[in-house]
């Protein structure tokens, strides 16, 4: 059947082109406009160019933020996606069992992200919690509060606790919606269980694993609430990320012009890896 | 209604209409003549759309570099990202 194409459904897209307008483009401006100024009051502001950028781009604590973003953000993607898939994997594939799993999966999802920083505050105290007092009950030295490998390690257990059922719910999704017939014909070719995964399942998986290396890469890019409740940032800068140290400058020290000058390089960062990403994994086995 | 709270300014009003202006032309181009995906220099298939996504973002990271490694007047870099622009429209 021939598809009818009428330009009128382009008014459908008005209400959302609204809200983007408003949530989205409108800030975005006003942070632009920000970053060229020095602003001391709501009317008392000063052009200065690209100086901002210039003090920011210089700044040695930006830098290392950067690399320790980087590098969370690095750790995050190599643990969450693999683990994800493989849990996907093995969970079972329908009766309640599947049920359970999935509702189990998903709890970590539904708690604030503030609070997640708290639980894991509490559970990995070296006097009271659980975690943290069993570690230090095998003679192990643990206190996320004084060493900066410690505080590391307690992040990333939070986060890849916290996210990962996210990327199993959608590797789950995409497994799920393979139809049998394909197993069906990997069996009569006596094909291994690895082929299966490798020829039908991970090929099949690309478009949520895309949703899911992207919504995790700029999540764990963005992270703020989890690290800032459990550490502060600390020990010393050991864990301050950039959205940490944006919101010391912005709001610490109410400089609003080098930190909307620092929003802007950050908002590039993570437009410019979301498209590398999105176009590796769009052009992945297509030979480009 | 006020858009003082929005701390405009007379350049980045300017650019502002100029992106905007782009947006505008890049809509009635792509009516009057629909763009095909190619290939050119760079490893993927890109529609018009595409390339000038990237002349954007390349020319932002290009306004950046210029600022943070060299001392010389911004006009240059801006120069520099409309050359880079339109090597990306024409053969990306």
């Amino acid at each position: 059947m021939e598809k009818t194409k009428d330009n009128r459904a382009w008014f459908l897209v008005i209400p959302v082109f609204v809200i983007v307008a408003f949530s989205a483009i409108i800030p975005l401006m006003t942070v632009v406009n920000y970053s060229v100024q020095d602003i001391f009051g709501p009317n008392e502001r000063f052009f200065v160019g690209v100086e901002w950028f210039k003090e920011i781009l210089h700044d040695e604590r930006l830098h290392e933020a950067l690399l320790r973003q980087f590098l969370f953000s690095g750790l995050v993607l190599l643990i969450e996606i693999p683990l994800g898939v493989a849990i996907a994997l093995a969970m079972p594939k329908k009766g309640w069992a599947a049920s359970l799993s999935l509702v189990l999966l998903a709890l970590p999802l539904l708690i604030p992200w503030n609070v997640i920083g708290t639980i894991w505050i509490i559970f990995t105290r070296p006097d009271i919690g659980l975690l943290g007092a069993t570690i230090n009950g095998l003679g192990i030295d643990f206190d996320h509060t004084a060493a900066p490998l410690d505080a590391w390690i307690t992040v990333m257990l939070m986060e890849v606790w916290h996210w990962t059922p996210l990327v199993v719910l959608l590797a789950y999704a995409g497994l799920q919606a393979i139809p049998d017939a394909f197993y069906q014909a990997a069996s009569i070719d006596g094909a291994s269980r690895w082929a299966v995964f490798r020829y039908i399942q991970l090929p099949k998986m690309r478009g949520v694993l895309t949703i899911a290396i992207l919504l995790r890469f700029m999540d764990s890019f963005l992270i703020y609430a989890e690290p800032f409740v459990l550490t502060g940032g600390g020990p010393g800068n050991a864990t301050t990320f950039l959205s940490i140290h944006l919101v010391k400058i912005a709001v610490g020290q109410f400089d609003l012009g080098p930190a909307a000058a620092f929003s802007i390089i950050y908002f590039l960062i993570v437009l410019l890896f979301s498209w590398l990403f999105y176009q590796a994994l769009q052009n992945v086995g297509k030979g480009e | 209604m006020s858009l003082d709270w929005m701390a405009w300014t007379l350049p980045t009003g300017v650019f502002f209409c100029v992106i905007a202006l782009l947006l505008v032309a890049m809509t009635v181009w792509e009516i009057k003549v629909p763009t095909v995906a190619r290939r050119g220099v760079l490893p993927l298939s890109t529609t018009r759309g595409d390339r000038f996504f990237v002349g954007l973002l390349g020319s932002a990271y290009i306004n950046l570099a210029w600022i943070g490694l060299t001392d010389m007047n911004q006009w240059f870099a801006v120069l520099i990202s409309l050359v880079y622009m339109a090597i990306v429209m024409r053969f990306a």
